[in-house]
């Protein structure tokens, strides 16, 4: 984030279309453009973005050919943690249940049993939410896997630019004042009061903890439990077997990790409606963000 | 840019990642250039999975307090023709594994003699592609051992493993299940050709007499019911051409992850 700015005048407006813009976040009042994310931000934001989504779609894929999660090296089949069944009514209907620690929860036509073209199938995650949407493990592997490999390059370069220009350091990771803040910042995001002005230059105390965590936890943590999956990893690197307490388990700190990034991803989206949906998205895009001025807001 | 033109190209760019996620990746997946590029990444990965792991480090190996109580029997249960069956009711004594192709001196070896060959025994964990895994000990001869006992020759680049249980969907040709590795992890010491699964002569359901067990791969990669070992030079003459029956429908072939 630096410091250049432009001044912007304030635009006469129609009141419909000033409305529709206050709720899009466009600016009203005076303002100051600054610019707030660097080239290399932007573009490995949505690189980010694009991986997440498809790792995401191919990993539920993946999860359909055996829908169950196990804790330890082997499966237990009959004490899965998690799994997901269909069972068929008389009427050619089939009933979903999701078993979460052996008890059962009715979820049909969401888990274990959805319709695909007005067909009922015995699935997972239903169609809409898997990559290809087809039941097709080859495929969904295939992409998980290219998709895998560029999620990886993109942090390398991400991390090697975030630690060379201090992007980490300056911008991401929550300083001790910014900790101190942090019960009055929940308060004020909860009420959805957003920092304005000068404040909204630099990213909050909750927002760097919320970065921090999804960058350095959970992102390096989904990639190793992704690698621990492998078999020819296992035998380079017997270590991920002892750190995550096995295949299975790994399987399973995956898919919680991956459910971790979609919350993340629902929050994120969310915030970024609500604190200006038009002036977050450009400055994600163009780099330059709005700040109005103390006043005109108050 | 100006600010109206930006939103439309922001929209559009919204609208055509959408429609790519939802109908397009099934059209995409079956397009030439992309399954081109997702075959390079299975050559990347390949690369990058041998420069960490090489040629000799072993799987894992485990206590026989982690075998597992049922061990899933997954793909062909029961190859349930009349030559197995035969077989079957014989306890396997004419079950002979040739091996052929790029060798100085062919093979055909019964059950016995394989097993007069020096054995090793290793509890090794079980991946399947699907996802699960199973805990199980094996015992059976080095692959390593009969290879060298037939010379390869030096163009040999892959062992091709032909089983003996029919995949023939009606109305197709008649063909059987098969699979191939290449030769550095055909010689990896825990590849053998197991003819006991714990302590006990290996169950049909897990492919009697004898199986492959190459334990840095995924479990379609180690066939059951095998008879036949060829050593070629490349595949792609072979059956579909991508080196094994699931390969041919599209999973690919390097099984390491
Ligand atoms: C370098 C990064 C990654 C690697 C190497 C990787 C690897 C894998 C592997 C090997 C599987 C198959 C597991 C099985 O056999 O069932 C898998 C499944 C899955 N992946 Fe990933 N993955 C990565 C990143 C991600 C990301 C970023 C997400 C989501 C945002 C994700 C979501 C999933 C899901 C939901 C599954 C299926 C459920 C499960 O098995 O846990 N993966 N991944």
């Amino acid at each position: 984030m630096t410091d250049q700015a432009q001044r912007m005048p304030a635009m006469p407006q129609s009141p419909a279309k000033s409305a529709v813009r206050t709720a899009l976040g466009v600016p009203q009042g005076p303002h100051t453009l600054v610019y707030r994310h660097s080239m290399w931000v932007r573009a490995a934001h949505w690189v980010n973005a694009l991986c997440l989504v498809i790792l995401l779609m191919s990993g539920l894929g993946i999860f359909n050919a055996h829908p169950a999660l196990y804790i330890g090296n082997g499966s237990d089949f009959e004490r899965p943690i998690l799994s997901m069944t269909a069972q068929q009514n008389n009427d050619g209907s089939l009933t979903g249940t999701t078993w979460i620690a052996l008890k059962p929860f009715d979820t049909t036509g969401w888990l274990g049993a959805s319709r695909e073209d007005g067909q009922w199938m015995a699935r997972g995650f239903p169609h809409w939410a898997t990559l290809p949407g087809p039941q097709w493990l080859a495929m969904a592997r295939q992409w998980h896997f290219a998709f895998a490999w560029l999620l990886v390059a993109n942090a390398a370069l991400f991390f090697a630019w975030g630690v060379w220009k201090g992007h980490f350091r300056r911008d991401l990771l929550p300083d001790r004042t910014n900790i101190r803040h942090l019960p009055h910042e929940i308060v004020q995001h909860v009420k959805l009061r957003f920092p304005h002005g000068e404040a909204a230059r630099r990213y909050n105390g909750l927002q760097k903890l919320a970065y921090s965590i999804v960058i350095f936890v959970l992102g390096p943590l989904i990639v190793l439990t992704g690698l621990t999956m492998s078999p020819t990893m296992d035998a380079a690197f017997p270590q991920l077997l002892w750190l995550f307490g096995g295949r299975q388990t790994a399987r399973t700190i995956h898919f919680l990790c991956a459910f971790s990034f979609l919350g993340f991803f629902i929050i994120h989206i969310a915030m970024v409606v609500l604190s200006g949906a038009w002036n977050n998205l450009r400055s994600m895009i163009t780099g330059w963000y709005a700040i109005e001025k103390e006043d005109s807001r108050g | 840019m100006a600010d109206q033109s930006r939103r439309t190209f922001v929209g559009r760019a919204l609208a055509g990642a959408g429609a790519l996620m939802l109908g397009g990746c099934y059209d995409l997946s079956q397009k030439k250039w992309v399954t081109g590029i997702l075959g390079e990444v299975e050559n990347l990965t390949r690369r990058a999975q041998h420069l960490f792991a090489g040629q000799h480090t072993l799987a894992p190996e485990y206590a026989k307090s982690d075998i597992a109580p049922v061990f899933r029997a997954n793909g062909t249960r029961d190859p349930g023709t009349q030559e197995y069956a035969a077989h079957v009711a014989t306890g396997f004594v004419d079950w002979r594994i040739a091996v052929t192709g790029l060798v100085e001196k062919p093979l055909s070896l019964s059950m016995s003699e394989l097993k007069a060959l020096p054995s090793r025994t290793q509890i090794t964990r079980h991946d399947c592609v699907e996802g699960w895994s199973c805990i199980g000990e094996w015992k059976g001869t080095p692959l390593a051992l009969v290879l060298a006992a037939a010379k390869p020759k030096p163009n040999a680049r892959y062992a091709v493993f032909y089983c003996a249980d029919p995949m023939t969907v009606e109305g197709d040709p008649d063909h059987y299940y098969y699979e191939s590795l290449d030769l550095a992890e055909a010689v990896h010491p825990q590849t053998i050709l197991a003819y006991e699964m714990n302590g006990e002569a290996l169950p049909v359901a897990h492919g009697a007499p004898v199986r492959l067990r190459a334990e840095r791969q995924l479990g379609y990669k180690q066939p059951k019911y095998v008879q036949r070992i060829d050593l070629v030079e490349d595949f792609s003459r072979i059956a579909g051409g991508k080196g094994g029956y699931w390969e041919d429908l599209g999973y690919t072939w390097y099984g390491g992850i």
